[in-house]
Protein backbone atom coordinates (compact mmCIF):
# COMPACT_ATOMS: atom_id res chain seq x y z
CA UNK A 1 0.00 0.00 0.00
CA UNK A 2 1.19 3.34 -1.05
CA UNK A 3 -0.44 6.77 -1.63
CA UNK A 4 -4.23 6.78 -3.09
CA UNK A 5 -4.33 7.83 -6.59
CA UNK A 6 -6.04 10.95 -6.49
CA UNK A 7 -8.50 12.78 -8.00
CA UNK A 8 -8.50 16.45 -8.40
CA UNK A 9 -11.54 19.36 -9.53
CA UNK A 10 -9.99 22.07 -11.61
CA UNK A 11 -11.57 25.18 -11.28
CA UNK A 12 -10.38 27.74 -13.75
CA UNK A 13 -11.53 31.49 -11.67
CA UNK A 14 -12.19 34.57 -14.39
CA UNK A 15 -12.81 37.82 -11.98
CA UNK A 16 -14.45 35.20 -9.49
CA UNK A 17 -16.29 33.16 -10.84
CA UNK A 18 -15.39 29.79 -12.67
CA UNK A 19 -15.46 29.66 -16.17
CA UNK A 20 -15.27 26.87 -18.73
CA UNK A 21 -14.06 26.81 -22.35
CA UNK A 22 -12.37 25.08 -25.13
CA UNK A 23 -9.10 26.56 -25.78
CA UNK A 24 -9.82 29.69 -24.02
CA UNK A 25 -12.73 30.37 -26.22
CA UNK A 26 -16.37 30.01 -25.56
CA UNK A 27 -16.23 31.06 -22.20
CA UNK A 28 -19.44 29.78 -20.07
CA UNK A 29 -19.97 30.45 -16.68
CA UNK A 30 -20.07 27.68 -14.31
CA UNK A 31 -20.95 29.36 -11.04
CA UNK A 32 -19.37 30.35 -7.52
CA UNK A 33 -15.75 28.60 -6.74
CA UNK A 34 -16.51 28.09 -3.30
CA UNK A 35 -20.20 26.76 -4.26
CA UNK A 36 -18.29 24.50 -6.60
CA UNK A 37 -15.15 23.74 -4.44
CA UNK A 38 -17.77 22.69 -1.49
CA UNK A 39 -19.75 20.79 -3.86
CA UNK A 40 -16.63 18.84 -4.83
CA UNK A 41 -15.59 18.38 -1.69
CA UNK A 42 -19.07 16.87 -0.51
CA UNK A 43 -18.43 14.71 -3.32
CA UNK A 44 -14.90 13.01 -2.16
CA UNK A 45 -12.10 15.11 -4.41
CA UNK A 46 -8.93 14.52 -2.65
CA UNK A 47 -7.67 17.68 -3.86
CA UNK A 48 -8.63 21.28 -5.75
CA UNK A 49 -6.83 23.08 -8.09
CA UNK A 50 -7.77 27.12 -9.02
CA UNK A 51 -6.12 28.57 -12.20
CA UNK A 52 -6.97 32.47 -12.23
CA UNK A 53 -7.24 32.77 -15.85
CA UNK A 54 -6.63 36.02 -16.21
CA UNK A 55 -4.18 36.76 -13.81
CA UNK A 56 -3.99 40.44 -14.30
CA UNK A 57 -3.22 42.92 -10.93
CA UNK A 58 -6.28 44.33 -11.28
CA UNK A 59 -8.00 40.89 -10.20
CA UNK A 60 -5.79 39.76 -7.93
CA UNK A 61 -7.12 40.53 -5.02
CA UNK A 62 -10.46 38.92 -6.26
CA UNK A 63 -8.33 36.00 -6.11
CA UNK A 64 -6.80 36.12 -2.23
CA UNK A 65 -10.47 36.65 -1.68
CA UNK A 66 -11.81 33.74 -3.32
CA UNK A 67 -8.67 31.53 -2.04
CA UNK A 68 -9.50 32.45 1.50
CA UNK A 69 -13.03 32.00 1.16
CA UNK A 70 -11.94 28.55 -0.51
CA UNK A 71 -9.65 27.24 2.30
CA UNK A 72 -11.85 28.45 5.42
CA UNK A 73 -14.29 26.37 4.08
CA UNK A 74 -12.72 23.51 2.22
CA UNK A 75 -10.65 21.49 4.26
CA UNK A 76 -8.75 19.57 1.78
CA UNK A 77 -5.33 20.54 0.16
CA UNK A 78 -5.82 23.82 -2.51
CA UNK A 79 -3.47 24.47 -5.41
CA UNK A 80 -3.79 27.80 -6.87
CA UNK A 81 -1.87 29.00 -10.17
CA UNK A 82 -2.36 31.50 -13.05
CA UNK A 83 0.15 34.48 -13.31
CA UNK A 84 2.24 33.74 -10.16
CA UNK A 85 5.52 35.36 -10.85
CA UNK A 86 7.44 36.54 -7.71
CA UNK A 87 7.93 35.17 -4.24
CA UNK A 88 5.82 37.61 -2.83
CA UNK A 89 2.75 36.27 -4.98
CA UNK A 90 3.85 32.90 -3.29
CA UNK A 91 3.70 34.45 -0.25
CA UNK A 92 0.58 35.88 -0.62
CA UNK A 93 -1.29 33.12 -1.99
CA UNK A 94 -0.20 30.66 0.83
CA UNK A 95 -0.89 33.31 3.68
CA UNK A 96 -4.50 33.45 1.97
CA UNK A 97 -5.18 29.50 2.52
CA UNK A 98 -3.64 28.18 -0.84
CA UNK A 99 -1.28 24.98 0.28
CA UNK A 100 0.65 24.95 -2.91
CA UNK A 101 1.33 27.22 -5.84
CA UNK A 102 1.33 26.18 -9.66
CA UNK A 103 4.26 27.68 -11.55
CA UNK A 104 3.67 28.42 -15.54
CA UNK A 105 5.16 31.04 -17.80
CA UNK A 106 7.69 32.02 -14.84
CA UNK A 107 9.61 29.12 -14.41
CA UNK A 108 10.39 28.73 -18.22
CA UNK A 109 11.33 32.37 -18.48
CA UNK A 110 13.30 32.16 -15.72
CA UNK A 111 14.40 28.16 -13.81
CA UNK A 112 16.02 30.07 -11.45
CA UNK A 113 12.89 31.31 -9.96
CA UNK A 114 11.53 27.35 -8.90
CA UNK A 115 14.96 27.49 -7.10
CA UNK A 116 14.36 29.94 -4.97
CA UNK A 117 10.35 29.66 -4.43
CA UNK A 118 11.42 25.78 -3.26
CA UNK A 119 14.35 26.94 -1.54
CA UNK A 120 11.62 29.60 0.12
CA UNK A 121 8.74 27.50 1.01
CA UNK A 122 9.85 23.80 0.34
CA UNK A 123 9.62 21.81 -3.16
CA UNK A 124 5.94 20.63 -1.23
CA UNK A 125 4.08 23.91 -2.38
CA UNK A 126 6.20 24.20 -5.32
CA UNK A 127 4.10 22.43 -8.69
CA UNK A 128 5.17 23.64 -12.05
CA UNK A 129 3.02 23.35 -14.81
CA UNK A 130 4.09 21.87 -17.90
CA UNK A 131 1.73 22.62 -21.28
CA UNK A 132 3.35 20.26 -23.52
CA UNK A 133 2.63 19.76 -27.72
CA UNK A 134 3.67 17.74 -30.11
CA UNK A 135 5.85 18.58 -32.51
CA UNK A 136 5.80 15.91 -34.76
CA UNK A 137 2.97 14.14 -36.57
CA UNK A 138 3.46 10.90 -34.57
CA UNK A 139 3.17 12.39 -31.50
CA UNK A 140 6.02 10.86 -29.89
CA UNK A 141 8.03 14.25 -28.76
CA UNK A 142 6.83 17.19 -27.29
CA UNK A 143 7.66 20.82 -26.72
CA UNK A 144 7.37 23.11 -23.96
CA UNK A 145 4.66 25.79 -24.72
CA UNK A 146 2.95 28.73 -22.88
CA UNK A 147 0.45 31.47 -23.20
CA UNK A 148 -2.08 28.76 -23.27
CA UNK A 149 0.04 26.98 -26.58
CA UNK A 150 0.46 30.03 -28.42
CA UNK A 151 3.73 30.19 -27.72
CA UNK A 152 6.26 27.84 -28.59
CA UNK A 153 9.62 27.88 -26.59
CA UNK A 154 11.33 24.47 -28.34
CA UNK A 155 12.37 23.37 -25.05
CA UNK A 156 12.06 19.35 -25.15
CA UNK A 157 9.38 18.36 -22.78
CA UNK A 158 11.38 15.42 -21.01
CA UNK A 159 14.50 17.65 -20.46
CA UNK A 160 12.30 20.40 -18.84
CA UNK A 161 10.89 17.65 -16.87
CA UNK A 162 13.99 17.19 -15.32
CA UNK A 163 15.47 20.69 -15.12
CA UNK A 164 12.34 21.67 -13.04
CA UNK A 165 12.78 18.77 -10.91
CA UNK A 166 16.19 19.36 -10.36
CA UNK A 167 15.88 23.02 -9.44
CA UNK A 168 13.16 21.63 -6.34
CA UNK A 169 9.59 21.20 -7.76
CA UNK A 170 7.69 19.07 -5.94
CA UNK A 171 5.11 18.26 -8.22
CA UNK A 172 4.27 18.28 -12.27
CA UNK A 173 1.12 19.34 -13.62
CA UNK A 174 1.45 17.81 -17.08
CA UNK A 175 -1.24 19.59 -19.39
CA UNK A 176 -1.25 18.39 -23.44
CA UNK A 177 -2.58 21.38 -25.13
CA UNK A 178 -3.33 19.12 -28.10
CA UNK A 179 -5.86 17.31 -26.28
CA UNK A 180 -6.83 20.23 -24.04
CA UNK A 181 -10.71 20.49 -24.75
CA UNK A 182 -10.80 17.74 -27.09
CA UNK A 183 -12.57 15.13 -24.92
CA UNK A 184 -10.94 12.57 -26.40
CA UNK A 185 -8.71 11.45 -23.28
CA UNK A 186 -5.43 12.54 -21.98
CA UNK A 187 -1.83 11.88 -24.05
CA UNK A 188 -0.76 8.84 -22.19
CA UNK A 189 1.78 8.56 -24.58
CA UNK A 190 3.31 12.04 -23.18
CA UNK A 191 2.61 10.84 -19.90
CA UNK A 192 3.72 7.93 -19.94
CA UNK A 193 7.29 9.25 -20.70
CA UNK A 194 7.30 12.09 -18.02
CA UNK A 195 6.05 9.86 -15.79
CA UNK A 196 8.87 7.41 -16.22
CA UNK A 197 11.69 9.80 -16.27
CA UNK A 198 11.54 11.74 -13.28
CA UNK A 199 10.79 10.88 -9.80
CA UNK A 200 8.50 13.63 -8.43
CA UNK A 201 4.28 12.63 -8.71
CA UNK A 202 2.60 13.83 -12.29
CA UNK A 203 -0.60 15.03 -12.09
CA UNK A 204 -2.22 14.09 -16.10
CA UNK A 205 -4.64 17.25 -17.58
CA UNK A 206 -5.82 17.71 -20.92
CA UNK A 207 -8.46 16.25 -22.75
CA UNK A 208 -10.90 13.82 -20.04
CA UNK A 209 -14.58 12.91 -21.58
CA UNK A 210 -15.32 9.82 -20.17
CA UNK A 211 -14.15 8.19 -16.33
CA UNK A 212 -12.20 5.64 -18.28
CA UNK A 213 -9.84 8.38 -19.65
CA UNK A 214 -9.37 9.10 -15.86
CA UNK A 215 -8.59 5.41 -15.25
CA UNK A 216 -6.30 5.38 -18.27
CA UNK A 217 -4.30 8.49 -17.20
CA UNK A 218 -2.47 6.17 -14.16
CA UNK A 219 -2.75 2.91 -15.78
CA UNK A 220 -1.28 3.68 -19.05
CA UNK A 221 0.05 6.94 -18.30
CA UNK A 222 1.45 6.50 -14.67
CA UNK A 223 0.13 9.46 -13.53
CA UNK A 224 -0.27 9.66 -9.53
CA UNK A 225 -3.16 11.93 -9.99
CA UNK A 226 -5.81 12.99 -12.40
CA UNK A 227 -7.34 16.22 -13.34
CA UNK A 228 -10.39 17.31 -14.61
CA UNK A 229 -12.43 20.54 -15.23
CA UNK A 230 -15.52 20.64 -17.43
CA UNK A 231 -16.68 16.57 -16.66
CA UNK A 232 -17.31 17.73 -13.15
CA UNK A 233 -18.39 21.43 -13.40
CA UNK A 234 -21.78 21.10 -15.57
CA UNK A 235 -22.42 17.44 -13.55
CA UNK A 236 -22.18 15.40 -16.68
CA UNK A 237 -20.15 12.92 -14.12
CA UNK A 238 -19.76 13.20 -10.11
CA UNK A 239 -15.93 12.50 -8.26
CA UNK A 240 -17.90 9.98 -6.45
CA UNK A 241 -18.55 8.46 -9.98
CA UNK A 242 -15.34 8.81 -11.30
CA UNK A 243 -13.66 7.18 -7.73
CA UNK A 244 -16.24 4.04 -8.61
CA UNK A 245 -15.17 4.15 -11.75
CA UNK A 246 -10.92 3.69 -10.75
CA UNK A 247 -11.85 1.44 -7.81
CA UNK A 248 -13.39 -1.08 -10.12
CA UNK A 249 -10.40 -1.05 -12.47
CA UNK A 250 -8.60 -2.22 -9.05
CA UNK A 251 -6.61 1.30 -8.15
CA UNK A 252 -6.42 2.21 -5.07
CA UNK A 253 -8.51 5.49 -3.84
CA UNK A 254 -9.54 7.17 -0.98
CA UNK A 255 -12.83 5.93 0.18
CA UNK B 1 -12.54 29.96 27.98
CA UNK B 2 -9.77 27.66 27.06
CA UNK B 3 -7.55 29.41 24.92
CA UNK B 4 -5.61 27.64 21.94
CA UNK B 5 -2.15 29.25 20.44
CA UNK B 6 -1.67 28.56 17.09
CA UNK B 7 2.07 29.75 17.46
CA UNK B 8 2.63 32.27 14.48
CA UNK B 9 6.25 32.14 13.84
CA UNK B 10 5.66 33.19 9.62
CA UNK B 11 6.44 29.62 8.27
CA UNK B 12 2.94 27.79 8.99
CA UNK B 13 0.24 26.87 7.10
CA UNK B 14 -1.82 29.04 9.60
CA UNK B 15 -4.94 29.85 7.53
CA UNK B 16 -6.31 26.20 7.40
CA UNK B 17 -4.73 25.43 10.55
CA UNK B 18 -6.95 28.03 12.55
CA UNK B 19 -9.74 27.62 10.07
CA UNK B 20 -10.25 23.96 10.93
CA UNK B 21 -9.75 24.69 14.62
CA UNK B 22 -12.91 27.08 14.25
CA UNK B 23 -14.81 25.15 12.40
CA UNK B 24 -14.30 22.50 15.25
CA UNK B 25 -14.44 24.73 18.46
CA UNK B 26 -17.10 25.02 20.60
CA UNK B 27 -16.35 27.55 23.54
CA UNK B 28 -12.87 27.39 22.66
CA UNK B 29 -10.90 30.68 21.31
CA UNK B 30 -8.61 30.15 18.57
CA UNK B 31 -5.64 32.56 18.96
CA UNK B 32 -2.95 33.03 16.18
CA UNK B 33 -0.13 34.76 17.70
CA UNK B 34 3.56 35.07 18.36
CA UNK B 35 3.56 37.35 20.99
CA UNK B 36 5.20 35.38 24.05
CA UNK B 37 2.52 37.17 26.76
CA UNK B 38 -0.30 35.60 24.65
CA UNK B 39 1.46 32.27 24.16
CA UNK B 40 2.16 32.40 28.10
CA UNK B 41 -1.67 32.55 28.76
CA UNK B 42 -2.76 29.68 26.69
CA UNK B 43 -4.31 26.29 27.45
CA UNK B 44 -3.28 24.73 24.37
CA UNK B 45 -0.51 24.86 22.11
CA UNK B 46 -0.61 23.75 18.22
CA UNK B 47 2.66 23.87 16.65
CA UNK B 48 2.58 24.32 12.52
CA UNK B 49 4.54 24.59 10.24
CA UNK B 50 5.40 24.40 6.27
CA UNK B 51 8.57 24.48 4.23
CA UNK B 52 12.19 24.19 4.63
CA UNK B 53 13.18 23.08 8.47
CA UNK B 54 15.93 25.42 8.66
CA UNK B 55 13.55 28.21 7.40
CA UNK B 56 11.75 27.37 10.14
CA UNK B 57 13.78 26.88 12.78
CA UNK B 58 16.02 30.36 12.50
CA UNK B 59 12.31 32.22 12.07
CA UNK B 60 11.30 30.38 15.22
CA UNK B 61 12.66 33.55 17.18
CA UNK B 62 14.77 32.71 20.89
CA UNK B 63 11.52 34.37 22.80
CA UNK B 64 9.12 32.18 21.15
CA UNK B 65 10.97 29.38 21.50
CA UNK B 66 11.81 29.65 25.44
CA UNK B 67 8.22 30.64 25.99
CA UNK B 68 6.65 27.37 23.70
CA UNK B 69 9.63 24.63 25.00
CA UNK B 70 7.79 26.19 28.42
CA UNK B 71 4.72 25.30 27.73
CA UNK B 72 4.91 22.32 25.83
CA UNK B 73 6.23 20.96 29.10
CA UNK B 74 3.12 20.32 30.57
CA UNK B 75 0.20 21.91 28.30
CA UNK B 76 -1.08 19.86 25.56
CA UNK B 77 0.34 20.23 22.39
CA UNK B 78 -0.19 19.47 18.36
CA UNK B 79 2.52 19.99 16.20
CA UNK B 80 1.97 19.52 12.50
CA UNK B 81 4.39 18.37 9.70
CA UNK B 82 7.94 20.26 9.76
CA UNK B 83 6.36 21.53 13.79
CA UNK B 84 6.42 17.99 14.34
CA UNK B 85 10.28 17.41 12.76
CA UNK B 86 11.17 20.56 14.44
CA UNK B 87 10.18 18.74 18.04
CA UNK B 88 12.89 15.97 17.34
CA UNK B 89 16.58 15.39 17.90
CA UNK B 90 17.35 16.81 14.46
CA UNK B 91 17.05 16.50 10.70
CA UNK B 92 19.15 15.87 7.70
CA UNK B 93 17.25 18.41 5.80
CA UNK B 94 19.52 21.26 4.58
CA UNK B 95 22.43 20.01 5.18
CA UNK B 96 21.55 18.63 8.71
CA UNK B 97 20.12 20.36 11.37
CA UNK B 98 19.55 20.15 15.16
CA UNK B 99 16.09 19.97 16.09
CA UNK B 100 14.40 21.21 19.91
CA UNK B 101 14.81 17.24 20.95
CA UNK B 102 11.94 17.04 23.00
CA UNK B 103 10.53 13.76 20.75
CA UNK B 104 12.99 10.70 19.91
CA UNK B 105 13.86 10.04 16.60
CA UNK B 106 15.85 11.91 14.09
CA UNK B 107 14.62 13.27 10.38
CA UNK B 108 16.46 11.44 7.59
CA UNK B 109 15.34 11.54 4.06
CA UNK B 110 12.61 9.39 2.53
CA UNK B 111 14.64 6.52 1.29
CA UNK B 112 14.01 5.84 -2.40
CA UNK B 113 12.56 3.06 -4.33
CA UNK B 114 11.44 2.36 -7.40
CA UNK B 115 7.80 2.19 -7.19
CA UNK B 116 7.54 5.78 -5.03
CA UNK B 117 7.91 9.37 -5.86
CA UNK B 118 9.30 11.57 -3.45
CA UNK B 119 7.29 14.15 -2.24
CA UNK B 120 5.45 11.85 -0.24
CA UNK B 121 2.13 13.92 -1.59
CA UNK B 122 -1.03 12.52 -1.11
CA UNK B 123 -3.59 10.52 0.92
CA UNK B 124 -2.07 7.76 2.69
CA UNK B 125 -3.59 4.83 5.53
CA UNK B 126 -2.09 5.55 8.80
CA UNK B 127 -1.87 2.23 11.10
CA UNK B 128 -2.33 3.02 14.65
CA UNK B 129 0.92 1.39 16.89
CA UNK B 130 -1.53 2.36 20.28
CA UNK B 131 -4.28 3.70 21.07
CA UNK B 132 -4.48 7.39 21.97
CA UNK B 133 -7.38 9.73 22.97
CA UNK B 134 -6.72 11.79 19.25
CA UNK B 135 -7.66 8.75 18.11
CA UNK B 136 -11.50 8.70 19.02
CA UNK B 137 -13.79 8.17 16.89
CA UNK B 138 -10.85 7.75 13.99
CA UNK B 139 -10.89 4.10 12.37
CA UNK B 140 -7.28 2.34 12.00
CA UNK B 141 -6.31 2.70 8.35
CA UNK B 142 -7.96 6.05 7.71
CA UNK B 143 -6.86 7.73 4.78
CA UNK B 144 -5.10 11.22 5.82
CA UNK B 145 -2.71 13.85 3.63
CA UNK B 146 0.53 13.81 3.47
CA UNK B 147 3.20 16.20 1.85
CA UNK B 148 6.75 16.09 2.84
CA UNK B 149 10.18 14.62 1.75
CA UNK B 150 11.85 14.06 4.88
CA UNK B 151 10.95 11.16 7.49
CA UNK B 152 10.97 10.05 10.71
CA UNK B 153 11.52 6.09 10.47
CA UNK B 154 12.17 4.81 13.78
CA UNK B 155 11.36 6.39 17.30
CA UNK B 156 10.41 5.23 20.89
CA UNK B 157 7.48 7.86 21.03
CA UNK B 158 5.92 6.48 17.83
CA UNK B 159 2.01 5.91 18.00
CA UNK B 160 0.86 5.16 13.93
CA UNK B 161 2.85 4.32 11.11
CA UNK B 162 2.24 4.61 7.08
CA UNK B 163 3.91 2.80 4.20
CA UNK B 164 5.42 4.89 1.56
CA UNK B 165 7.77 2.02 0.36
CA UNK B 166 9.58 2.47 3.93
CA UNK B 167 7.32 2.38 6.88
CA UNK B 168 7.43 6.03 7.69
CA UNK B 169 6.05 7.08 11.59
CA UNK B 170 3.10 9.22 10.50
CA UNK B 171 2.21 9.97 14.27
CA UNK B 172 3.91 10.33 17.83
CA UNK B 173 3.03 10.98 21.41
CA UNK B 174 4.57 11.44 24.52
CA UNK B 175 2.81 12.48 27.65
CA UNK B 176 0.68 16.21 26.84
CA UNK B 177 2.42 15.90 22.95
CA UNK B 178 1.00 14.98 20.33
CA UNK B 179 2.70 15.09 16.58
CA UNK B 180 1.73 14.02 13.15
CA UNK B 181 3.07 14.45 10.11
CA UNK B 182 0.22 14.64 8.16
CA UNK B 183 -2.04 17.45 7.96
CA UNK B 184 -5.46 17.06 9.85
CA UNK B 185 -6.52 20.48 8.78
CA UNK B 186 -6.25 19.36 4.56
CA UNK B 187 -7.45 15.09 5.33
CA UNK B 188 -11.32 16.71 5.35
CA UNK B 189 -13.85 14.74 8.01
CA UNK B 190 -11.46 12.72 9.57
CA UNK B 191 -8.83 15.25 9.65
CA UNK B 192 -11.58 17.39 11.78
CA UNK B 193 -12.36 15.03 13.69
CA UNK B 194 -8.49 14.71 15.42
CA UNK B 195 -8.56 18.52 15.87
CA UNK B 196 -11.98 17.96 18.01
CA UNK B 197 -10.22 15.28 19.86
CA UNK B 198 -7.30 17.56 20.74
CA UNK B 199 -9.94 20.20 22.12
CA UNK B 200 -11.82 17.59 23.73
CA UNK B 201 -8.33 16.00 25.32
CA UNK B 202 -7.25 16.92 28.98
CA UNK B 203 -3.93 15.62 29.66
Amino acid sequence: MTVAKRIIPCLDVDKGRVVKGVNFVNIQDAGDPVEIAKRYDDQGADELTMLDITASNETRETTYKTVESIAGQVFIPLTVGGGVRTTKDIKRLLRSGADKVSINTAAVNNPDFIKEAADKFGSQCIVVAVDAKATDETFSSWEVVTYGGRERTGINVIEWVNTVKEYGAGEILLTSMDRDGTKEGFDNKLTKSVSSSVSIPIIASGGVGTLQHLVDGIKKGGAEAVLAASIFHFSEFTVQEAKQAMLESGLEVRN
Amino acid sequence: MTKIAVIDYGMGNLHSVSKALEEVATTEEIIVTSDPETIKRADKIVLPGVGAIKDCLEAFSDDLRSVTLELIRDKPTLAICVGMQMLLESSEENGGVKCLNVLDGRIVKIPASKDIKIPHMGWNKINFLSDHFLWSNIPNNSFFYFVHSYCCLSSCDAISETTHGANLISALGKDNIFAVQFHPEKSQNLGLQLYKNFLDWSV
